[in-house]
């Protein structure tokens, strides 16, 4: 049993009503003068949209601001390939959406354990997002008046869904990204491109800067600052096969919490329902079929089990809607944590499709008869085109298989209400914070969370802190920079230095089936308690029997992997850990000893209304559990119900 | 067809940006035709590592056609045979049980080889730092309704800005002209209202900077738009010459 502590954090949530809160807030935060501004020194961990958005917006204040990604360009972060689009409570359709209605729909969606005030200050700068980006030229989709287009996502009966084509992740992050190039021409930001962060600098107790390997030389470098700012995105890789990009790794954030920063709800990921199912075992990664296609297409399975017809074959009364038979008033558009459950349910009872039987089917025949082929087309080209390219199967003719893959991780750095985590300093944006989305993202707000943190909230709250904090001077010879380096120098060592037989690559794959297998779509306590045994054996298989190639000279992609994966061995861990310690199913995280007679998820507010946020002890040491207690006073905790 | 293919790879390998470089061949077997390209090099890469070999470097990230990292020139391709595909996205069905394939990274002065496969493409970066964005500062914005954009404008912009970086462009340029991904970006703000107050300054500088990078001139082969993967077409590069003419005879910046 996990050894827990009374409540030391304090979330910080302003005073006032709900509304109010943000407000109060930035009527209370220390200002930096303009003339000030210059005099501090900002590290931002990551270019996605989070980092972007807050290195441009810095810049723009007249921060020094330096500016750090693994990719070879900042535009290349993964919120590049978001797809859908990005909520904001503008209510353009007049269909009854206010912020209020986008704050209760991100509460509930999050299956009541995401901090109430964060999700109301996310859903108040929501409008503020699409004006900032339609001013940097950010081409989302008209109507033939000249005004924006709107469409629906999961979990919502309102169309409050700004998009670019199927490309919307793109065209913000490259929004973002000029903003960033202009600073960086204006001598306020420099970007450190192919540089990974692998140490923390923890300086008096307060976050002073980082150390960084450059990819290109093998070099370990310094930066320090007087804060630092991570943007480091999501987990999801841990499990090998999701649709995040290759390169997205923990090593950033789980290096901060080794050095003491808390780590809340790690086990919170979401399975994306519809992504191009697994083929074969040299699979590299999944790709994701954006959620606004559950819009036009319409899931199913065939109601006779193990029929092998191809799908134009079997007439309607043969098939099986599930989600219209089981969910009438949301319909193919539940959240997504219900439309993944539901497949897996299909799946695993025998209805599956295709040659693995783990799929079901995304249709378009009915949209395509009703809209015509041209309106489809001019919708989703790409997604379709992309889905061909990958299975080589037309889905204009034929349906789409789809099946849940990794996509999204909730959990990450504790922060509280001004986005700073337990190590004062370090401030924590975008996917890699726990605090928005709580047990279940909504679609379309992965994207608004992101540009809310880094245009709108950091550049208020990290001069707070500024203002209020002396700096004692610490430059690279500081003993914490030293002994930083020297940790970070001592991992590289040794990693070189077994020289086994295992590949990093089979070894990253065997945790990711672990993980999916034990800590995926379903859990029980059984297999959760097995995982933890099989992490630990495969932790120490690495470190006496992998084989990385090369020298830590130069670049080393294969070095890169492998200290990446280090750090998934020991991460993976927590995440088990923390879906054994909460004995109950909500959102995302499904326990198969805790559901309704009808299979849905049996939450439990009396004992687990709480974030669990873990303190790093030792490698093979028991974390720490501090709860955060939720407490909504705004949205009455209930039974989630899309029937 | 063979489900299975039999394959010998000729990949340019180089230590460093110091190192002369040079091709070496691989034999490969077993290669699934449902695996994406570069999963048929995680393949030999494995291999590699097995055999106590220094496995191929190339550079990659999100398998699935947006991110732009991708960049191998195959058979003499960039990107390879398929039109408006990444390396990425490109599929073993679309080779033959015995072929030969050859691999190397984009070829261009301005995008230096880092190690193998990995070229240094960062000057692209400075072309965009030098103008390819609206100047306003986040909290300036007015509502986004108040300023209403023509439908076709606004498509014509999204038809450039989905350019995704990659330099497929230049590594298919017998000059090695940047002309195509500068002119998508110019295009994107010059067709909209936002991008309009500072359409001189924008062409002028970006141009300089793109010939201050080492690209070479265009000669209109329209070699680039066949390269490209995210489908920008050359009438950017005509209209971006336009933008460029203007902004000469008529901009005092």
């Amino acid at each position: 049993m996990a050894q827990v502590m009374a409540s030391t954090l304090d979330s910080k949530i302003p005073d006032g009503p709900i509304n109010e809160k943000w407000d109060n807030r930035k009527n209370e935060l220390k200002l930096v003068s303009p003339n000030n501004k210059r005099k501090y020194e900002v590290i931002v961990v990551g270019t996605g949209l989070a980092g972007a958005s807050a290195a441009a917006s810095l810049g723009e204040l007249g921060y020094k601001v330096k500016a750090f990604c693994f990719q070879d360009s900042p535009r290349r972060a993964h919120s590049i390939a978001a797809q859908g689009g990005i909520n904001a409570a503008k209510n353009y359709p007049n269909d009854g959406d206010s912020v209020w209605r986008l704050f209760y729909d991100t509460v509930k969606g999050g299956d009541f354990r995401a901090r109430e005030a964060n999700v109301y200050r996310l859903a108040q700068t929501s409008n503020q997002i699409i004006d900032q980006c339609v001013a940097q030229g950010v081409p989302f989709a008209r109507e033939y008046g000249g005004l924006l287009a709107n469409r629906t996502f999961g979990g919502a009966q309102v169309s409050r869904t700004f998009y670019a084509r199927g490309q919307t992740g793109q065209q913000l992050l490259l929004g973002a990204y000029s903003a960033l190039m202009r600073q960086v021409d204006k001598g306020n930001v420099k970007v450190f491109p192919r540089r990974e962060m692998l140490d923390l600098v923890v300086a008096d107790g307060m976050a002073r800067g980082i150390i960084t390997r450059n990819l290109v030389t093998g070099e370990l470098e310094t930066f320090t600052a007087n804060a630092v700012v991570l943007c480091t995105g999501g987990y999801g890789n841990a499990f090998y096969l999701s649709t995040n990009a290759k390169g997205c790794n923990v090593t950033a954030a789980w290096r901060c919490y080794r050095r003491g920063a808390y780590f809340a709800n790690p086990c919170f990921t979401q399975i994306h329902p519809t992504c191009i199912p697994v083929s074969g075992d040299y699979q590299s990664k999944l790709t994701l079929m954006s959620e606004s296609l559950r819009n036009d297409g319409r899931v199913w399975v065939p109601k006779q089990a193990d029929d092998s017809r191809p799908p134009h074959e079997i007439p309607d009364e043969e098939r099986d809607y599930y989600l219209e038979r089981r969910y009438p008033s949301f319909g193919n558009m539940v959240p997504r944590d219900v439309a993944s459950r539901a497949a897996k349910e299909r799946c695993d009872s025998g209805f599956g499709v295709g040659d693995t039987g783990q799929s079901v089917y995304l249709d378009f025949r009915d949209a395509i008869a009703r809209d015509g082929i041209d309106v489809i087309r001019a919708k989703y080209g790409n997604l379709f085109h992309m889905y061909e390219k990958i299975t080589a199967e037309n889905p204009y003719d034929v349906p789409m298989r789809i099946y849940p893959a990794v996509h999204y991780t909730m959990g990450g750095t504790w922060v509280d209400y001004n986005l700073q985590s337990t190590i004062p300093g370090l401030f924590v944006l975008g996917e890699a914070n726990f605090s928005d989305h709580g047990a279940n993202r909504l679609g379309a707000s992965a994207l608004m969370q992101g540009l809310a943190d880094g245009y709108f909230v950091i550049p208020y709250t990290i001069g707070d802190h500024l203002a209020s904090t002396k700096f004692d001077a610490v430059n690279e010879d500081h003993p914490a920079c030293a002994s930083a380096r020297n940790d970070a120098a001592n991992r590289i060592s040794e990693i070189m230095a077994v020289e086994g037989q295992r590949s990093v690559d089979s070894i990253h794959r065997e945790l990711g089936q672990i993980l999916w297998n034990y800590c995926g779509m379903s859990r029980s306590a059984e297999g959760l308690t097995e995982a933890i045994d099989s992490i630990k054996k495969l932790r120490e298989e690495f470190w006496t029997n992998v084989r990385v190639m090369g020298t830590g000279e130069g670049l080393n992609q294969n070095l890169e992997h492998a200290g990446r994966v280090a750090d998934f061995l020991e991460f993976g861990e927590l995440m088990v850990r923390d879906a054994l310690n909460r004995n109950e199913s909500c959102g995302g995280h499904f326990r198969e000893e805790y559901q309704t007679a009808e299979n849905e998820a049996l939450r439990d507010d009396e004992n687990f209304c709480y974030a669990a946020a873990w303190e790093f002890k030792g490698v093979d040491e028991e974390p720490v559990l501090h709860k955060e207690e939720l407490t909504f006073d705004y949205v009455p905790l209930t039974t989630r119900s899309y029937k | 067809m063979s489900d299975v293919l039999n394959l010998t790879l000729k990949i340019w390998r180089q230590a460093n940006s110091e190192d002369r470089g040079g091709f070496q061949t691989y034999q490969l077997s077993g290669i699934s035709t449902h695996m994406s390209f570069l999963e048929m090099l995680d393949v030999l890469n494995e291999q590699l590592i097995a055999n106590g070999e220094e496995p191929v470097h190339f550079d990659h990230d999100c398998r699935e056609g947006i991110c732009g990292t991708c960049s191998l020139m195959i058979n003499g391709q960039a990107h390879g045979p398929d039109r408006e595909t990444t390396t990425c996205q490109l599929h073993m069905r679309r080779f033959n049980d015995g072929d030969t394939i050859v691999i190397e990274p984009w070829r261009a002065r301005a995008f230096p080889v880092i190690r193998d496969l990995v070229v240094d493409r960062s000057a692209f970066d400075r072309i965009v730092s030098a103008g390819g964005y609206v100047s306003v500062n986040t909290g300036n914005a007015p509502d986004a309704n108040s300023l209403p954009v023509p439908q076709q404008d606004q498509e014509k912009a999204m038809d450039a800005a989905a350019c995704i970086g990659c330099g497929a462009c230049v590594a298919a340029c017998k000059n090695a002209s940047a002309m195509l991904f500068v002119s998508a970006k110019v295009s994107q703000f010059a067709v909209l209202p936002q991008g309009k107050p500072e359409r001189d300054r924008r062409v002028l500088r970006m141009v300089a900077q793109m010939d201050e990078e080492n690209f070479g001139s265009c000669t209109n082969t329209y070699e680039c738009e066949a390269a490209c993967p995210a489908a920008i077409s050359v009438s950017n590069i005509a209209r971006l010459n336009r933008e460029y003419l203007r902004a000469s005879l008529t901009s005092d910046a």
